[in-house]
């Protein structure tokens, strides 16, 4: 009884409600559509809601929760002796019942408890299956007999049902908050155990970052050091390198399609440009680990430099082209708000147009550009796919571009990628990091934000 | 006399005129560094467009070049016969005894008959190197799907090892020292005289769009990775559209401006510029830890998409429901319909085309979105081709990550091939949204 045949039959159901609720308010009326309070189709729809949400629910909640009920049941059967092993032990053995019952590969061999609790395991979950099933069945038929049983001329169904499409209108823009409440709730409760472990100023001020703890007590390199500035470190020199490539060349062509470009090249230029922003990372980290890190290197050595095939420059240079189209759409849109009439004064004094943009535009537009500036630097330093394909994994405390360094988002890529324990210190660190991550970019967009909004009311 | 008296003092008109002339000379001469500064920055300005552009023929054409290869593969054509004697020396067709024969003595003995004089147990290693693993493989499907053509002698064109590929595309050649490459001068000696034989061919490379990941690089393909997508995109734009729909009508038509409403609006704009990162760490920490479902599933994946791809939504979708005009509204509304009926009967139906581009753009960003599905495991080895949302799956995004990490040269290719295909449909799904705007945009 899979999920998607338990949705089907459920959407039959309420289709089903939609034409008995139609049909009937008809009937009740007496064939004559005028005499009903709404229209009859409102009257199915009344009766598909009444079947399709309750459903809907029992289907959601029952199929959240029918695992982790399942294998309570069957890890209290297990027998005394196998209970008072430690949690890690019980975990193992409950992965080898889940495996045995799904036709897998197990750890190790089966006794005949573990045998008998995974066939309890498939029977429990064909019986759930099952119930759920009719329960689904049961619920959806007594809902639609009721709403029917409720049908009359004088019903008022359009109402009722613009009110539940209402409350699910509100739902739905009510996810956005809960998206973010999930956001901090979860990057916070973790990045709390984490500082339970290490503490806050160790992290935020520590000068070494070593996250690999150590297995045994003699292991060599194992110090479990998590100080994080090499990482910010790190972080910043590349959005700096990525600035200084991605600043000078948007806003200079910022300027160019606002002040120069005939309309026709605009038109032909601006998509192009948006090209840039549409590519996906992972394009550019193979771009800048293939192509221009080696030739980095290669041209390093021919100039006598130690270029390091994973350079700061090379992920800073390739991240700079992603960030382009970012500083020059937004500048370009802020130039083009600056009035005309500055522009008009500017050309009456006698200014050239280079004059007129130097001493007049850009001065106007400056706060905008700032904002988009950090806007694109918040982009930067939330950037991913570059930085663990092109840049290292070593953290390493440097401001040379023309060395390895590791930024926040490799290691959060790095220590949560494959399998681990979810309680280490190791796991959690990545959390505190994404915590760091989130407030920075929060902080510079809603500051890049509030400083736009500022500028265009100046000139609206 | 009055003549002397003007050469020595000027008249003020005369005095004018000359100052004039002296400050039009000062004016030509500054005027032309003017025009030199003038010229200069509107180069600087072209010249900067024209450097972003060129990043973009450099990235295609880097891309291209070194994808193309991909989309051939070489294969050699051997006269395998299938003996019964090995396959089924018992001659019971029994399905197990067909699936665990030794297909591999079958075309190894066939290769090696082509070069008698090569005896040595290290020779005949060497030259069987240059047969893909997946050539046995390919012989023990025909086998197990068609018993009867046990006994016969058939022309079958096997795929090549990666590396006698890419020796045959040229990509490994002579001019590396022998310790330096993974083919010795020996085995490009047996391949050159395969190919004077005219047995070694060029064919288009159908594994590549047929197969999963695998870890030898001529049996991987992409479909694994395609279809992962496919199941991803469609749970994310199962949820993300009704979603973000429902919530930009909320938004735009019905909601109250009160405090409420603001913090939304604030709460949209700002999700739309959190990293995509923390979105994974989002589900990580709650789809995967909290609630148990699976990892490495679409479903999960889809999911994290959908809260990403939900601020465009319903930013666009705000937008195209704003551009509506009140008329519309108010026309509707005089003739008695009730505010709902408003808006699903006229509002909606207008503002569809840019509510769909809209969509179509989010989900454009969604299918090229890594980081998050690394976060909840969606980089696993998967050689299945996934069947279901629950399944263990792969993106494309995350394979062409995948193999950009793979250290066998023969990845290169692929994964500029893998990139050619993604890169493909995000042009078909931007060049949709253009079409759409183009064909359906109204100015009211």
């Amino acid at each position: 009884m899979s999920f998607t045949f338990v949705l089907g039959a459920l959407i039959i159901l309420t289709v089903a409600g939609f034409y008995l609720g139609r049909s009937r308010s008809m009937a009740s009326a007496g064939g004559t559509a005028s005499r009903l309070h709404s229209r009859p189709h409102y009257y199915g729809y009344f009766v598909a809601l009444w079947c399709g949400i309750p459903t809907i629910l029992i289907l959601g909640v029952w199929t959240v929760f029918q695992t982790p009920i399942v294998e309570m049941i069957v890890q209290g059967n297990l027998p005394e002796r196998m209970l008072e092993g430690d949690p890690a032990q019980m975990s193992l053995i409950m992965n080898d019942i889940r495996n045995l019952a799904s036709g897998n590969i197990t750890s190790g061999e089966i006794t005949p408890a573990v045998q008998a609790a995974a066939d309890q395991y498939v029977s429990l979950v064909q019986t759930s299956a099952l119930a759920k099933f009719v329960l689904i069945l049961v619920v959806g038929i007594a809902a639609i007999a009721y709403a029917r049983g409720k049908i009359a001329p004088s019903l008022r169904a359009r109402n009722q049902v613009e009110k539940t499409m209402m409350a699910i209108l509100i739902i739905c823009s009510v996810i956005a908050i809960l998206t973010t409440i999930g956001i901090v709730m979860s990057l916070v409760f973790e990045s709390y155990r984490f500082f339970e472990k290490v503490s806050p100023v160790e992290f935020l001020f520590g000068l070494e970052w070593s996250p690999q703890t150590a297995l045994r007590s003699d292991q060599v390199g194992a110090s479990g050091a998590f100080g994080a500035i090499p990482l910010f470190v790190g972080t910043l020199l590349i959005s700096f390198v990525a600035m200084c490539v991605a600043g000078p060349i948007g806003l200079l062509s910022a300027i160019y399609m606002a002040e120069y470009a005939p309309l026709k090249v605009r038109g032909a230029v601006k998509p192009l440009l948006e090209i840039l922003a549409g590519i996906p990372t992972v394009v550019y980290g193979f771009f800048a680990a293939l192509t221009v890190a080696p030739f980095l290197r290669d041209q390093g050595t021919f100039l006598g430099l130690d270029i390091s095939s994973e350079s700061a420059l090379a992920a800073g240079l390739v991240m700079g082209i992603m960030i382009i189209p970012f500083v020059s759409s937004l500048s370009d849109d802020v130039i083009n708000a600056v009035p005309q009439s500055l522009r008009e004064g500017s050309y009456g004094l006698g200014a050239t147009k280079s004059e007129t943009i130097k001493r007049v535009i850009l001065p106007a537009a400056l706060p905008g550009i700032v904002g988009s500036f950090m806007l694109a630097i918040s982009r930067a330093i939330g950037e991913t796919m570059i930085v663990v394909m092109a840049a290292g994994l070593g953290a390493n405390l440097t401001a040379n571009p023309l060395e390895a360094v590791t930024t926040v988002t490799v290691q959060i890529v790095t220590l949560l990628v494959g399998d681990q324990e979810f309680d280490s210190a190791k796991t959690l660190a990545a959390f505190a990091l994404g915590l760091v991550l989130f407030c920075v970019t929060l902080c510079l967009n809603i500051i890049a934000m509030a400083v736009v909004n500022k500028y265009r009311e100046q000139y609206d | 006399m009055t003549d002397a008296v003007m050469t020595d003092v000027q008249t003020p008109d005369q005095m004018r005129r000359d100052r004039a002339a002296r400050a039009s000379n000062a004016v030509r001469r500054s005027l032309k560094k003017r025009y030199a500064a003038e010229a200069r920055f509107r180069a600087y300005g072209i010249g900067a467009v024209g450097l972003a552009l060129a990043c973009i023929v450099v990235l295609f054409s880097t891309i291209i070049s070194s994808g193309l290869p991909a989309f051939t593969q070489s294969a050699i054509t051997l006269n395998v016969e299938l003996k019964q004697d090995v396959i089924d020396p018992e001659g019971t067709r029994d399905k197990s005894t067909l699936i665990n024969a030794n297909y591999r003595k079958l075309v190894f003995d066939t290769l090696l008959a082509e070069f008698p004089e090569v005896t040595g147990r290290r020779d005949k290693r060497a030259l069987t190197a240059i047969l893909s693993s997946g050539a046995a493989f390919q012989v023990q499907q025909l086998v197990t799907s068609d018993p009867s053509l046990i006994g016969q002698t058939l022309e079958l064109s096997l795929p090549v090892a990666a590396d006698f590929d890419l020796y045959n595309k040229g990509v490994i050649n002579k001019g590396t020292a022998e310790s330096d490459r993974r083919v010795s001068d020996q085995q490009m000696a047996w391949f050159d005289t395969l190919k004077e034989r005219g047995i070694i061919e060029s064919e288009l490379n159908t594994t590549f769009f047929t197969n999963a990941d695998s870890r030898e690089p001529e049996l991987a393909g992409i479909l694994g990775a395609a279809m992962g997508s496919l199941f991803t995109m469609l749970v994310t734009l199962a949820l993300s559209f009704p979603i973000g729909v429902c919530a930009a009508v909320y938004l735009e038509e019905f909601a109250p401006k009160n405090r409420l409403t603001q913090i939304i609006e604030v709460n949209i704009n700002n999700l739309a510029a959190v990293p995509s990162i923390v979105f994974g760490l989002l589900g990580l920490a709650v789809f995967i830890n909290f609630f148990g479902l699976p990892r490495s599933a679409p479903l999960v994946g889809g999911m994290v998409l959908a809260l990403m791809t939900l601020p465009t939504i319903i930013i666009a979708s705000r937008a195209a429901l704003k551009a509506v005009p009140p008329s519309i509204r108010e026309a509707a509304l005089g003739l008695g319909a009730s505010r709902m009926q408003v808006v699903t009967h006229h509002v909606l139906p207008l503002a569809m085309p840019g509510i769909l581009t809209g969509t179509i753009i989010g989900m454009a960003q969604a299918l090229g979105e890594t980081a998050p599905l690394l976060m909840i495991g969606m980089v696993a080895f998967i050689v299945d081709i996934p069947g279901g949302i629950t399944d263990p799956a792969t993106v494309l995004p995350v394979q062409v990550y995948l193999w950009a990490d793979s250290p066998e040269r023969a990845f290169v290719a692929r994964t500029s091939a893998a990139i050619m295909i993604l890169l493909t449909f995000l042009i078909l799904m931007n060049a949709l949204a253009v079409l759409l705007r183009k064909k359906f945009e109204r100015r009211w």
